[in-house]
């Protein structure tokens, strides 16, 4: 086809382009939508339900129909509007939501079918059998109805996040916003303008009117130059403001390179959190369409997108044949003439509207109305109805001007209420909204352009006297002062299905059986048909949805309801959301001192929270992680091993009122801890509820280091923050996290004293001198400050060394080194859990916030001489009478093995809640018992020493009979640590 | 959001944990399980202004009672929870 004349496309310069396989021309300047128009292509798609043939509608970002999925591989994109995509050389696109050709859809019989798939029929249907609803009807209803599909490859693409700053925001590049910007610049206030487009000037490139006698570009190349030569402003083009967000805060997508036909190596899309300190809306207005019988054939579209393909993009509408325009208001003969000029044959102009004169030379159909559609995959002819009879057009496009609705969405973020507006039949803003952000132009109600020019500058001038910057000179040009002149012509009644949602095929008969269905409340309406929801959420649909039900209810439209928008304006990707934080910068990674010595000794890593930590170290022959485990279990009961457990949370607490601190944080006594020793410590929630635990040192009358469990290093510290600051804050006592500050090494295992002796500075680790949970500063490896502990979570004779974290790495090697004649062993975290199970300390899965001391068996330490958080509460009813206890569990039969998350049953009793007598926390193969073994809470546990139940765990399928025995497997007097 | 740190100037919401009413200042020492029990499990939460604990954990580690309206989101000012409950220990003693 051929082009038609002016236009603001290069044709310099030509870009090849396939849609469906098939390869055309267009030329930069060009959209997707643009040059599939000037290559005569209408049909692009096929509709979500019925699978109807779909061509492109609209010429912005309001486009309901002519989603596309743009590239290919990885990088495709589906629902990629085809109005939005920027032509590049050798960009691929196809339609999307067919089987079989775009041309021979399978599934267009579901249009046949479509008095099945009204709306709310498949709430009423496919109801029975329950189970046929997840197996059979959702995926076929999925298969048949959606639109496009996901590549499910990782994306390629890297995406950004940045803060702007701003005191105005200019949000839309039409006659009202470059007024305001130009305003602002000129003030010197730093101003950011931004525009979804890809070039200035918003609906002043679609129009042939002039401004000061000129054509439109000529004013905005000056503007634009000008703001370019400011260094107060920053133009964002590609750009969407897609939210206002608290406290001035605007969300906004750039696409920084989607425009360029390989997006990768430099930043695809960022993310903009623009914090201005106001804002001007001038975002424009969308027309609408008016629904008449088979209304949404290829081929029909808006008028004004009609007027901005052939002014803008120097194309018709996909076709060579003679164009009619549909109106209700004066607006629809501009489209005409601006046709005609450019040399587009004009079949008629019908008009519903009484008592209308033409405007050129045209055929004038007034008071009519069009009735009917024909042409299977492009419209053919239209049948009129006038007051004269019904007539047949032969016709290959068709425009339809139903008015124009106000860009109300920014200005309905933050509960405002837009208005109707009855002299204009629009929804205007109204009170309310967003502090900050001020609506001109269009969007305010202003549509003529120069209304839209004055509108701009005298919001932006009241904007910037509020933040105190003078007012400059801005002239403006002279421009068309037009009105539309709009009658409230809302649809074309009839019998065959007339859409006003095209994107979700929902039409008027769909809105009437709402009605009828008593869902006539907007919120119902939009919920039972699906009307506005989708990737254009109903931009050109929802206010004639609410005049149709307004008509079919008898009330008018402000009393039927509101259209309010939410976030996001247009679709924000997922992939810009995340920005750069995907795969390994997800969240922050944080590694152990010894990691890369555990790395190079054989570790395998398991993620605790964000660190990584040695799970087990894998000896050469070894095939089974249990293999390795085992071996570093037997290592720690029979010799000594090693292990990393920085990751515990260390609180350094310091000051006179340390010790009056610590008792009021700890449920069990602190205030008598003295000065070298070390006393484990449970604190409670204010609810009662065992929270954590972990050792109190107390290095010197004002100086003490509590550690914590990894998983509460954080909230710990924070609770004591809260404690500290706002409980207490007469106390004299100082807190800082010192978990990164110190690393930290389990030397654990009968010969640890003996090897510890080899590294200390004449230390004298003596029983007598170092006895059990003792504590002490001292120096090791010939003058290294270092702290030690006598503590044991193994059961074992064990210390806990502490050196500055630079100096764990090599603690580590010196300490193999030292060990190695004992054979000593670095163990990782299953060993760890495995010697702990066997001695009966309780750890996270024990402490899991709906446990108590009294289940831990640690109710006694829980002081009633003093009020520590949680105490009070910790004795009330209910709480002090749980008679659950931990208790170890032994398989009668050794060869079954212990399931965790197992309940617990009277043997023979039925598995009900009603019977259900407890659970199993913690479980492992223990090589010291010869066995698998667990821990659990059990009714009444502390009387039920020997008795054989029943472990059962139905998701697993297994039952296992267990005998109830002491939680503690190893050592249960506690000697071996004490020696 | 934006939060008027007394000692720091605005900084960003994502800085800051939240936790909830101020009225957690106001621990019961008298003992008692009921006013614990109140303390712990009742409170307001009200449609409008909203004195409430933020903890700057990715700043300087202050708790602060910021007063914040809770349908705008409006924040009428940020003071030290340290001197919050100084100043009723004070009024109290």
């Amino acid at each position: 086809m051929k082009r038609l004349s002016g236009g603001l496309i290069d044709r310099s310069q030509h870009l090849s382009f396939t849609f469906n396989g098939k390869r055309y021309q267009g030329h930069p300047g060009d959209t997707l939508a643009s040059a599939l128009l000037a290559n005569g292509v209408q049909l692009v798609g096929r509709s979500f339900k019925y699978h109807r043939p779909r061509g492109i509608v609209a010429a912005g970002s309001e486009e309901p129909n002519a989603l596309v999925t743009l590239r290919e591989g990885a990088r495709a994109e589906p629902n990629t509007r085809a109005t939005m995509a920027e032509l590049y050389d050798g960009l691929v696109a196809r339609s999307q939501n067919h089987v079989g050709s775009l041309n021979f859809d399978l599934l267009a019989v579901n249009d046949l079918l479509s008095p099945f798939f009204a709306a709310g029929f498949y709430y009423k249907t496919f109801m029975w059998p329950r189970a046929f609803w997840e197996k059979l009807y959702e995926p076929a209803i999925r298969r048949a109805a959606g639109l496009g599909e996901l590549s499910e490859l990782p994306d390629p693409d890297a995406y950004d996040r940045g803060y702007l700053h701003a005191d105005l925001l200019v949000i839309g590049a039409g006659p009202a916003g470059l007024a305001a910007a130009l305003a602002a610049g000129r003030a010197g206030a730093r101003v950011i303008l931004a525009d979804e487009d890809f070039r200035l000037g918003g609906r002043l490139l679609a129009e042939s009117d002039l401004l000061d006698g000129a054509p439109a570009t000529e004013w905005i190349e000056a503007v634009k130059a000008e703001l370019e030569s400011l260094p107060n402003v920053r133009i964002l083009t590609r750009t969407v403001i897609f939210g206002v967000y608290d406290h001035g805060i605007y969300g906004a997508v750039e696409r920084v390179s989607d425009h360029l036909p390989t997006p990768g190596g430099a930043v695809r899309q960022t993310l903009w959190r623009i914090v201005a300190k106001r804002a001007v809306l001038a975002a424009g207005a969308t027309e609408r369409h008016i629904p008449f019988a088979d209304n949404d054939r290829p081929g029909i579209m808006l008028a004004g997108a009609m007027r901005a393909y052939a002014n803008r993009w120097a194309t018709g509408p996909g076709t060579s044949a003679p164009v009619a325009i549909f109106t209700n208001n004066d607006d629809g003969h501009r489209t005409a003439l601006d046709l005609m000029a450019r040399g587009v044959p004009v079949a008629a102009v019908i008009d519903a509207r009484r008592g209308v004169e033409r405007q050129g030379d045209y055929r004038l159909l007034p008071e009519a109305e069009v009735v009917g559609t024909q042409g299977r995959l492009g419209l053919h002819s239209i049948r009129v109805r006038t007051s004269r009879g019904n007539d047949t057009l032969q016709v290959g496009a068709l425009g339809v001007a139903g008015g124009w609705n106000p860009n109300v969405h920014l200005a309905s973020h933050h509960r405002g209420r837009p208005v109707w507006d009855g002299e204009k039949l629009a929804f205007v803003p109204g009170q309310g909204g967003p502090s900050g952000l001020f609506p001109a132009g269009a969007c305010a109600g202003k549509g003529s352009t120069a209304e839209a020019l004055a509108d701009g500058l005298r919001v932006a001038q009241e904007a910037l006297a509020d933040l105190g910057f003078a007012a400059q000179a801005v002239p403006l040009p002279h421009a068309e002062s037009r009105q539309d002149n709009t009658a409230p012509i809302w649809h074309v009644p009839g019998k065959r299905r007339a859409w006003v949602d095209f994107q979700n095929d929902v039409t008027v008969k769909d809105i009437a059986l709402a009605h009828k269905e008593n869902m006539r409340p907007v919120e119902h309406l939009k919920r039972w048909t699906t009307l506005g929801m989708a990737t254009d959420q109903g931009k050109t649909a929802n206010v004639t949805a609410l005049a149709v039900m307004a008509e079919l209810t008898g009330k008018t439209i402000p009393q039927t309801g509101t259209t309010i928008f939410r976030p996001p304006y247009t679709g924000v990707s997922l992939g810009v959301l995340g920005g750069g934080d995907t795969g390994a910068h997800f969240r922050p990674r944080r590694l152990t001192p010894t990691h890369h010595w555990a790395k190079a000794n054989g570790a395998t890593f398991v993620e605790v929270g964000p660190w990584m930590r040695a799970q087990y170290f894998v000896r050469p022959g070894e095939t089974h992680w249990r293999q390795s485990v085992d071996r570093e279990v037997l290592a720690v009961r029979a010799g000594v091993g090693l292990c990393d457990v920085t990751t515990l949370g260390k609180v350094d607490v310091q000051g006179a009122d340390a010790t009056v601190f610590l008792d009021r944080l700890y449920a069990n006594a602190m205030a008598s801890l003295k000065v070298g020793m070390v006393r484990y410590g449970l604190m409670l929630r204010e609810d009662g509820t065992a929270y954590d635990d972990g050792t109190c040192a107390r290095l010197a009358e004002d100086h003490y280091v509590v550690t914590t469990t990894t998983a509460n290093a954080g909230p710990v510290y924070r609770n004591m923050e809260f404690a500290r600051q706002c409980l207490w804050p007469e106390l004299d006592v100082q807190l800082i996290s010192t978990t990164d500050a110190w690393a930290q090494i389990a030397v654990a295992g009968p010969k640890s004293r003996e090897l510890l002796t080899r590294l200390v500075d004449g230390f004298d680790l003596s029983n007598e001198a170092f006895p059990f949970m003792a504590c002490a500063p001292l120096t090791i490896c010939g003058g290294l400050r270092a702290r030690l502990f006598r503590i044991s979570f193994s059961g074992e004779l064990a210390y806990e060394l502490a050196v500055p974290a630079r100096y764990g790495h090599a603690l580590m090697a010196r300490l193999m080194e030292a060990g190695a004649d004992f054979g000593a062993t670095p163990y990782g975290t299953e060993a760890l859990g495995v010697l702990r199970i066997e001695k009966g300390h309780a750890a996270g899965a024990e402490l899991n916030g709906q446990t108590t001391g009294q289940m831990i068996g640690l109710g006694k330490m829980v002081s009633s001489k003093k009020d520590a958080i949680g105490n009070i509460m910790s004795r009330r009813e209910g709480l002090a009478a749980d008679k659950r206890l931990l208790v170890g569990l032994q398989p009668v039969n050794p060869a079954d093995t212990v399931v965790p998350g197992s309940h617990l049953f009277t043997q023979g009793a039925p598995r009900d809640l009603a019977h259900d007598q407890g659970w199993i926390t913690s479980a492992a193969y223990s090589p010291h018992v010869g066995s698998s073994i667990g821990l659990a809470f059990l009714e009444d546990g502390a009387n039920r020493m020997g008795e054989v139940i029943t472990a059962a765990n139905p998701l697993q399928g297994s039952e296992v009979a267990v005998r109830v025995v002491p939680s503690h497997f190893v050592d249960p007097e506690g000697g071996r640590l004490r020696a | 959001m934006l939060i008027p740190h007394p000692l720091l100037g605005l900084r960003d919401a994502q800085e800051f944990t939240y936790l909830g009413d101020a009225r957690l200042i106001e621990r019961p020492t008298s003992g008692s399980e009921a006013d614990l029990a109140e303390y712990v499990y009742l409170r307001d939460n009200p449609a409008g202004v909203h004195r409430e604990l933020w903890f700057h954990e990715q700043g300087d580690r202050s708790w602060l009672v910021v007063t914040r309206n809770t349908l705008t989101h409006e924040i009428l000012g940020a003071e030290l929870a340290r001197d919050v409950s100084l100043a009723r220990k004070g009024e109290t003693a």
